[in-house]
């Protein structure tokens, strides 16, 4: 395939990170509101190969943290600190039309609401030639099939037929794979799935995310995967970071992480899922309250009011995420005895 | 039951179905029969012509016993509220009749529909929608009890209003707050409150927690449970999240275009899901457990669902089944019925005509191919007429976003 000419499991799971992330914290300053830290010094890594997942409840700051690494916040009202190191450039401080053709090239992004992302007004078959003919500087002749193939490729029936048609006349699926053929279409290496599937019915989920996958196996692209669902990270993520009110809560490799869950917050929301596997009529164990209860992490743990089992220490001290060699981390002071 | 290919004609009203399940009519709740609610589709700009019609809800038989929690699944525009409005009277169906506790629904006019009407309420999905944002919780809850004449006396509707507020796990606080004051699963306490203000012996809940967080959705499940027991309710409930489903529902209905195609009791169906459409789907749902899901078999399903203004004849699944055969499948609508497979109960009931032979392994799954089951919007909507231009095209790609959630 054309559109995706990295040698298949040349640099798969390499040792050399492709996207570092350091202490990442964006605070949104507004005139005549307090400023607010929607990411907290977020940290973490994504190798050649491999799916990272970021996981938590609305609000705590996964899109905010996809947003400032790709350079598309607002332009104002807010002021983003620490590193996105991409191939030793920092994408933080790079200029705007530097970015913007990084954006194009070597990341890419696919959002919930694939509609807002694709232009209402021309046809998808252009909207993905286009964005062959800006990057691999290719014409729009030569542009043409290439594009045919990626629609192909992403599942969608008929591509010669559906290069002409515009967004609106695509079902949800259909745009998403639009969308995901328009993101292959400059190999990137890096591609960031906000929430790609939330938006969709399970057996079209199904579709996308075999997609990805194949994508991350076949074409040794790095995805960080967003989402709320722990069934969605369960199968797709090779390391997973469990977000609360802009920090990092917990990180662990998918294994381990699920069959271990040592921060209170994840096992509460595994507790709070019904399941499909499993005897049904189990009682649910929701997490009190609501995020509205949170405390100030400067001086507590956040999660403290709701959580299950806190001790005095929760609501005194800010706890650090500590990590281990195994590439574990957790911030807690009293976390779950663990079971493995 | 003969079927044609028009979509209106297809659906049974009666068949040997009812004969099973006559015994326990005495404890019915609700017995919906051949219901249909069909929108005109209209266009032109002088006269409304109409074109056509969403086949929303096309031939539903659907009973609910007293106290039982029944689930409806599917995937989204398959019809699943159109059928719960349809139930409480909320959408006038184009055929079929619904009878809550002795009544047809239809036959209530005027003074006597609002009587019943606090029999039965519904609970929504967004409970900021549902909810009058200038209203106190106290006049929100008030309004719905003097409506129904449960509310002349001062004193007793104040220490019913309290009652309610602890029922759904609120302060009494809460009563002099406003919606917006609160986190949107307090919204939901309140948007159930409401509803059982009232005292109704039916609640419809349509996706009751799915604008909710986790963490918060099993405190509303949980709440929903809690009340059933306590106030005897019988509850409807619609969601497209199977795992809620399953949790909280007795027995579950699957639809598929404006159809039922599965019925059973909730771990018989999740035990031994026998529609194609059901395999389908439980089988695409991820389960938090890496293990599980290395070794989950899926029956991916090509392409998308067909559009209900044009249900395919047949069955409404045979353009996406993997098990479709040459016969039958295409021109002849499987109804729902018993199947003869020793240890299935003859509560779990199937609209496929192969359900045996695909349980059996007699006929095994084949490539579907997508252009089949491709939905064509084109002829619902016109083309826009600007053509923008390029430039513009990779700003939406790349810079058309402010920080969504
Ligand atoms: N442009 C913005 N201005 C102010 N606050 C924002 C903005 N975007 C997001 N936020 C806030 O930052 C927090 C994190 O948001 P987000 O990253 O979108 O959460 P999620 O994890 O649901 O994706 C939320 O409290 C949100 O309200
Ligand atoms: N008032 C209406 N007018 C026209 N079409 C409608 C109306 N309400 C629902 N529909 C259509 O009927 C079908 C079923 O919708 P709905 O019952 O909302 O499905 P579900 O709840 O399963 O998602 C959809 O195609 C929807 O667009
Ligand atoms: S009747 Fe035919 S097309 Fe329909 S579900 Fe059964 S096998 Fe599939
Ligand atoms: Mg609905
Ligand atoms: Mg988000």
């Amino acid at each position: 395939m054309t559109a995706t000419a990295t040698t298949p499991g040349s640099s798969r799971h390499g040792d050399e990170p492709l996207l570092s992330v350091r202490d990442l914290r964006v605070t949104f300053t507004r005139q005549g509101e307090d400023p607010f830290t929607a990411v907290d010094g977020v940290s973490f890594d994504v190798r050649p190969g491999q799916t990272v997942g970021l996981v938590g409840e609305s609000g705590c700051g996964k899109s905010v943290t996809s947003l400032a690494i790709m350079g598309l916040l607002p332009a104002r009202g807010n002021r983003v600190e620490g590193t996105a190191t991409f191939e030793g450039t920092d994408l933080l401080t790079l200029a705007k039309d530097k970015m913007r053709d990084r954006r194009g090239r070597d990341i890419a992004m696919i959002f919930q609401d694939p509609l807002s992302s694709l232009n209402p007004v021309v046809p998808i078959g252009r909207q993905v030639t286009e964005v062959l003919e800006r990057h691999k500087s290719m014409s729009r002749k030569a542009a043409t099939p290439v594009a045919r193939e990626l629609l192909d490729r992403v599942g969608i029936p008929d591509p010669d037929r559906r290069l002409t048609d515009y967004p609106h006349q695509l079902s949800g699926g259909m745009r998403q794979r639009a969308l995901i053929a328009m993101a292959l279409a400059c190999e990137p290496r890096l591609l960031i799935a906000d929430e790609p599937t939330t938006a969709l019915d399970v057996t079209i989920q199904a579709q996308i995310l075999g997609l990805l996958k194949e994508l991350v196996t076949e074409s040794g692209t790095a995805l960080v995967m967003i989402t709320h669902d722990l069934g969605v990270v369960a199968g797709l993520c090779d390391e997973v970071n469990v977000l609360y009110g802009g920090r990092i809560v917990e990180r662990g490799r998918r294994h381990e992480l699920f069959a271990s869950p040592r921060h209170p917050y994840t096992t509460g929301l595994l507790a709070s899922i019904p399941r499909l596997d499993g005897a049904r009529g189990a009682p649910l164990t929701p997490i009190p309250g609501s995020v509205a209860d949170n405390l100030p992490w400067e001086h507590a743990c956040a999660f403290a009011p709701r959580c299950s089992q806190p001790v005095d220490r929760c609501t005194e001290q800010s706890p650090e995420l500590e990590h281990d060699d195994g590439g574990r981390a957790l911030r807690c002071f009293n976390p779950v005895e663990a079971t493995s | 039951m003969t079927t044609t290919a028009e979509p209106t004609d297809a659906a049974a009203t009666d068949g040997p179905a009812d004969d099973a399940r006559a015994h326990d009519d005495g404890d019915l709740l609700v017995d919906a029969r051949g219901v249909k609610v069909h929108f005109p589709i209209k266009r032109g700009v002088v006269f409304d012509k109409v074109v056509g019609h969403v086949y929303a809800v096309d031939g539903v038989d659907l009973r609910i016993r007293k106290g039982e929690t029944y689930g409806l699944v599917g995937e989204s525009g398959c019809g699943k509220s159109t059928l719960g409005k349809a139930i409480l009277g909320l959408e006038p169906p184009t055929d079929g009749s619904v009878v809550i506790d002795g009544t047809d629904v239809a036959s209530l006019k005027g003074e006597e529909l609002r009587k019943r009407r606090k029999d039965f309420q519904m609970v929504f999905q967004d409970p900021m929608s549902s909810l009058d944002p200038r209203q106190s919780v106290e006049s929100l809850l008030v309004e719905g009890m003097k409506a129904h004449g449960l509310a002349s006396d001062d004193k007793a509707t104040a220490s019913r209003l309290r009652e309610l507020l602890k029922a759904v796990g609120l302060p009494a606080a809460a009563l002099k707050k406003y919606p917006h004051e609160f986190s949107g699963g307090q919204r939901q306490r309140i948007g159930i409150a409401r509803a059982l203000a009232v005292e109704p012996k039916l609640i419809v809940a349509d996706e009751p927690v799915s604008a909710l967080d986790v963490s918060v959705q099993a405190q509303v499940i949980n709440l929903l449970e809690d009340l059933q027991d306590e106030f005897e309710l019988t509850y409807l409930v619609v969601a497209h999240d199977l795992a809620v489903v399953r949790h909280i529902s007795d027995r579950i209905g699957v639809m598929y275009l404006g159809g039922l195609v599965e019925e059973a009791g909730a771990d018989d169906l999740y035990a031994q899901p026998l529609h194609p459409y059901t395999r389908a789907l439980l089988s695409a749902v991820p389960v938090p457990d890496p293990t599980r899901e290395d070794e989950r078999e899926q029956i991916l399903l090509v392409g998308d669902l067909p559009s209900p203004s044009k249900p395919p004849p047949g069955c409404r699944f045979h353009t996406r089944c993997p098990w479709r055969q040459e016969t039958r499948c295409d021109d002849e609508r499987p109804q729902l019925r018993v199947l003869e497979i020793d240890g299935v109960p003859s509560s779990h009931r199937v609209a496929c005509h192969w359900a045996e032979d695909i349980e059996s392994g007699k006929i095994q799954p084949h490539h579907v191919d997508p252009t089949a089951t491709e939905q064509d919007l084109r002829e619902e909507q016109d083309a826009p007429h600007a053509v923008g231009d390029v430039e513009e095209a990779v700003q939406y790609q790349h810079g058309g976003h402010g920080a969504g959630s």
